[in-house]
């Protein structure tokens, strides 16, 4: 039926929105020219306009607007040709001008969608209402002092895209897809880096419920989470929260939350003002920013292979699942992997290879894909000794750990290690007499019908043989031997 | 369009400045003055009237993407009346 | 000989480039001039005496090897909302404390960079907030002009820019920098007997000036003639690439301009600026200007700006929303005064309460309602599309004049503690001059006569955006026209 609540006044089902807030790639901050590097020494990339001092002015870079294009694109959403810039006005510690340079009624991009693929293999798009361009704010410390805070001003003015989902997410495993789709499309267009545990990437999740049909209730903003698993658990952990709030008779009050990972459960935030009158007005420093209906065209032929589109075109020329397929293509970076692997070699092979033993060498080893443990050339010619039958299937694993171990190629660890496949049939004949004669128990049970021994009597054989037997002839030659 | 005390202390609230009672009223009685004066612009039929936002109507440029500013912490911090090596400090904030 | 003093920019460039006198002899003779007269008049803030003859003996230097340019070696006063690299900067207010900018503003440096020598930072309504320099947190500065029948009273310089007014009405400097965001270069201008411009909107950058109102704060100078003027206003102005609404345009030749002459040109007359209550003299001044206009060769035209009575209240919904969000970057935390307190909220809330001016806190207010949640479009919006058709009032009809001719202000200067009693009424100063801030077209305020009492009396030019030259032309054919020779009470060497 879909993700359920059961309460003790009938079946809830929960109502998820997400605003993800995503860093922009650039070099410099969207309205200054201080750098955004991550890691930099406090305050250190903080200009006068990003320390708010009198008298200084924004300006706009380039840079940050393309990637809030390209994204858009990439998210399949309209481009506003004209949109406007707004300062939204509160106080507080890293907020250095008291406003944040954002865009409230007309912002760059309009509605676009997210296809997500669920655990059973349906897919379900989720809406996107619109992204726009802010300003980040910078980073307060509370835990340096014992009665102050202290406040660091590098990431104040970095480029924001604010992404904000329709309320189509009715689960947390929904949620979780769409976090980890959004991030991948953001990742493929190289606009964020996705590293929600650094920051650069962070999800505010509002939730409500309700039941079946009815309109719906009043939803909570859980702030900042920033993880895929937290996304989820905290959807989880507030939507039970909300039932048993509205089970109770009580009212589910409007509020801001942040989510407790530690207890598993979110919390009201303490600063509670102003209901958050933000007092939203045009920035009077700044001008609409008008797009090139030309440039935006530009931008769009030069996208590249989005993950959908990868996708399905690995379904269909490498015939892959598409479970298979998605796994391979989460990151751009695999999936050019894969393609060097499976160049000219059997799809499949190919791509049960890289998601097993090289993704847990990957995991083993703590490498990454640009400094693989294994080259994805390398990992193809071990697939092609399998291929001529050089080697079995059992030693190529073994190979591919001396590879991962060595740096070598898979011809010479074969070589130097005498590895090659036996597919003398008068070799495999000697083996499989030797262990038909040595087991003469085991072959009267088998032939009284305990069909399971055959395996025994193959591992025994190639056991004999080191382990080069060639699976297929040592099969034939069992067959004939034990009939 | 009236201000009362209550409104009076919201607003100062939202603009950060500490009023003291005893000032509410006066600040209640000049504001509405203020505000009341300002009341004759619903004399002005705006049907269909776009805003202007400023003098200059040209179309905003761009900047290249190239780091051309930052990098100075002790020009930033110098002045600041609160300061805890390269941090501003300010009193601890419980979130 | 001329006290050196009394010069103009023009006669002191020639001056310098002849070798009658060197930089450092005019620099000196304004500096004295300042010590004898600012303690009473209070016009500077902060006298910079060492730079001022550091600049003084590099101008000295330069003229010795044959280079000048338009204003080497020329003594101005810049109003303290303009960030001066290694000068204190107040905008008048406490809250700035002892800030010293690390940073110079764009049209400072544009100054310095044609040889400028910096007196000093002058006097300033607090934050540009007023029409008489009475609010500012250093004192009140007294107008240079003096009543005929009444030598005691103490008169406002007008404001915002009293303090630069009064220091080149005095003679205490040869020009000066100011801002005009509804009237507060004109206005001072026209209380203090001197020619003040205000450019288009976006002609001079606002890049390191202290924002008040974001969208209507028109840097500009203050001169004795309005050729000096276009001097000025040629080295401030010029796009700057750090302010995003900085104009790109080349700058005109404003000197040139000036002796255009006015033949063949509409001047428009507009019937809304004739208010109830204007004092007959005003009246009486307007009507000489345009006949003075007339006798040079342009075509006197009535025309109507049917939006002008709404200027000023929609003026003080703008104004003060833009001024309410700039001014929140003031709260103790990177710069400036602080107030301790229990907690964050605590150290804003004091910090602002003790820095901030009755005046600054009254607008901060106004601009905080009219943006809050429910008023925007009743107030802030609306402002908005009236002065859109405030704007399109001069547009269509500089589709049919060249420019306008009308009074500066509704009076000429009052004395120090009139009109305080009610904002409104000080408010009601910049009738004529709010217009055209909100509209961003050029205007500038000349010397045209004395009012009964012997109080300067100025009249506008007011002209199309973009188009200074034209306003520049007839500006100072009612300069040559008027002859205003008057000079105030008290002022150097009087």
């Amino acid at each position: 039926m879909g993700y359920a609540i059961e309460g003790t006044t009938g079946t809830w089902e929960v109502v998820v929105g997400l605003e993800v807030h995503a860093q922009v790639i650039s070099n410099a901050k969207l309205f200054s020219g201080s750098a955004t590097a991550f890691g930099a020494e406090p305050n250190s990339q903080v200009s006068f306009v990003d320390a708010a001092f009198p008298g200084m002015l924004p300006v706009i870079n380039r840079e940050c607007v393309r990637q809030a294009v390209r994204t858009g694109l990439g998210l399949n959403a309209h481009i506003n040709v004209v949109s406007h810039f707004d300062r939204k006005n509160y106080f507080y510690a890293d907020l250095p001008s008291g406003y944040q340079i954002s865009q409230y009624q007309h912002p760059v991009v309009g509605a676009g969608v997210v296809e997500v693929q669920l655990s059973d293999g349906s897919t379900k798009q989720i809406g996107v209402t619109r992204l726009h361009l802010e300003q980040d704010a910078g980073k307060s410390l509370h835990d340096q002092h014992p009665t102050k805070s202290f406040i660091d001003l590098n990431r104040a003015g970095v480029a924001l895209m604010e992404i904000v989902s329709e309320p189509d997410i009715r689960s947390p495993e929904e949620a979780g897809a769409y976090v980890r789709k959004l991030r991948s499309i953001l990742r493929y267009l190289g606009t964020c880096d996705g590293n929600m545990e650094e920051g650069s990437m962070r999800a505010d999740v509002n939730v409500s419920v309700r039941k079946h049909g009815e309109p719906y209730r009043t939803r909570c903003e859980i702030k900042n989470v920033n993880s895929v698993r937290f996304v989820m658990q905290a959807v989880e952990a507030e939507a039970q929260r909300q039932v048993e709030v509205w089970e109770a008779g009580g009212t589910v009050q409007q509020e801001t939350r942040l989510f407790d990972s530690a207890r598993g459960v979110t919390r009201p935030m303490r600063s509670k003002e102003d209901a958050h009158d933000y007092r939203y007005f045009p920035d009077p420093d700044l001008l609409p920013l008008v797009l090139d209906e030309a440039w935006i065209e530009e931008l769009r032929l030069a996208l590249p292979e989005l993950p959908d589109t990868k996708q399905a075109r690995f379904m269909r020329d490498y015939g892959l699942t598409a479970y298979d397929a998605g796994v391979l293509i989460a990151e751009k970076e695999t999936a050019a992997f894969f393609e060097t692997v499976a160049k000219g070699r059997d799809a499949k092979t190919a791509a049960n290879w890289v998601t097993g033993d090289f993704f847990a060498a990957l995991n083993r080893t703590g490498g990454s894909i640009e400094n693989p443990p294994v080259s994805a050339q390398n990992l193809g010619k071990l697939l092609d000794l399998m291929a001529d039958n050089t080697i079995n299937g059992r030693i190529a694993k073994n190979v591919f750990e001396a590879m991962v171990e060595t740096g070598k190629d898979p011809a010479s660890i074969v070589d130097e290690n005498g590895l090659r496949q036996v597919t003398d049939t008068s070799a495999i004949d000697d083996a499989v007499a030797r262990i038909v004669a040595a087991n003469q128990d085991k072959v009267a049970e088998y032939k009284s019908g305990k069909d399971k021994l055959f395996g025994f009597f193959v591992g025994q054989t190639m056991k004999a043989m080191a382990g080069k037997g060639n699976p297929a002839l040592i099969n034939e030659a069992l067959k004939k031997a034990l009939s | 369009m009236s201000l009362d005390p209550a409104t009076i202390r919201r607003i100062a609230s939202l603009a950060r400045i500490r009023v003291e009672e005893h000032e509410v009223e006066t600040l209640q009685t000049e504001l509405n003055s203020i505000l009341g004066w300002i009341e004759q612009l619903n004399e002005v039929n705006v049907d269909g009237v776009e805003p202007l936002t400023g003098g200059a109507r040209m179309a905003m440029k761009m900047r290249d993407d190239v780091v051309t500013d930052g990098g100075y912490p002790e020009k930033v911090l110098a002045n600041a009346p609160d300061r805890n090596g390269d941090f501003y400090a300010v009193p601890k904030v419980v979130e | 000989m001329t006290q050196l003093t009394d010069l103009t920019i023009v006669q002191a460039r020639d001056g310098l480039r002849e070798k009658d006198f060197s930089a450092v002899d005019l620099t000196l003779a304004h500096l004295n001039g300042i010590e004898a007269l600012n303690p009473r008049l209070n016009a500077f803030i902060t006298v910079s005496h060492s730079q001022a003859l550091d600049q003084a003996r590099a101008a000295d230097k330069a003229l010795a090897a044959g280079e000048q340019r338009a204003l080497t070696g020329i003594p101005l006063a810049i109003k303290d909302l303009f960030c001066t690299a290694g000068v204190r900067t107040t905008a008048g207010s406490k809250i700035l404390g002892p800030f010293v900018p690390p940073y110079e503003s764009s049209v400072t440096a544009n100054l310095l960079r044609d040889g400028a020598v910096f007196l000093g930072k002058t006097n300033l309504d607090e934050f540009a907030m007023g029409s008489s320099n009475m609010t500012s947190a250093y004192g009140p500065v007294e107008n240079p002009w003096k009543r005929r029948q009444d030598a005691n009273a103490v008169l406002v310089p007008g404001g915002s820019s009293g303090g630069s007014a009064a220091a080149v009405a005095a003679r205490l400097a040869m020009g000066a920098t100011g801002t005009d965001t509804g009237g507060s270069i004109r206005q001072p201008a026209s209380f203090c007997g001197l020619v003040g411009v205000k450019p288009s909107y976006g002609r001079c950058s606002r890049w390191g000036v202290v924002a008040f109102a974001s969208s209507l704060d028109h840097p500009g100078p203050f001169a004795r003639t309005v050729r000096d003027g276009a001097i000025l206003l040629g080295s401030m102005a010029g796009h700057d690439p750090k302010d995003s609404t900085s104009a790109d345009m080349p700058v005109p030749d404003y000197e040139a301009a000036c002796a255009r002459g006015v033949k063949g040109l509409r001047i428009g007359v507009p019937l809304e600026y004739r208010m109830d209550g204007m004092p007959g003299e005003i009246e009486a001044l307007w009507r000489q200007g345009l006949d003075w206009l007339r006798s040079a060769g342009a075509e006197i035209v009535d025309v109507s700006l049917p939006h002008t009575k709404y200027g000023l209240a929609t003026y003080y919904i703008v104004a003060p929303a833009e001024a309410s969000s700039n001014l929140a970057r003031y709260d103790g935390v990177r710069f400036g005064l602080r107030h301790d307190g229990e907690d964050l909220r605590d150290l804003y809330e004091r910090t602002r309460a003790e820095g901030f001016g009755p005046e600054v806190r009254r607008r901060i207010m106004i601009g905080t309602y009219v943006l809050s949640a429910g008023y925007y479009d009743a107030y802030y919006l609306r402002a908005q599309k009236i002065r859109a058709l405030i704007l399109k009032d001069f547009t269509d009809v500089f589709a049919n004049v060249d420019a306008l001719l009308t009074p500066t202000a509704p009076s000429a200067a009052f004395a120090q503690g009139e009109n305080m009693d009610d904002p409104i009424k000080m408010y009601l100063n910049d009738v004529f001059t709010v217009p055209a801030d909100l509209a961003g077209v050029p205007a500038i305020s000349i010397p045209a006569g004395l009012d009964v009492n012997g109080l300067p009396l100025g009249l506008q030019v007011i002209g199309k955006v973009f188009d200074e030259e034209t306003v520049f032309a007839v500006a100072a054919e009612v300069e040559r026209a008027a002859g205003f020779t008057a000079l105030p009470a008290i002022r150097a060497g009087g």
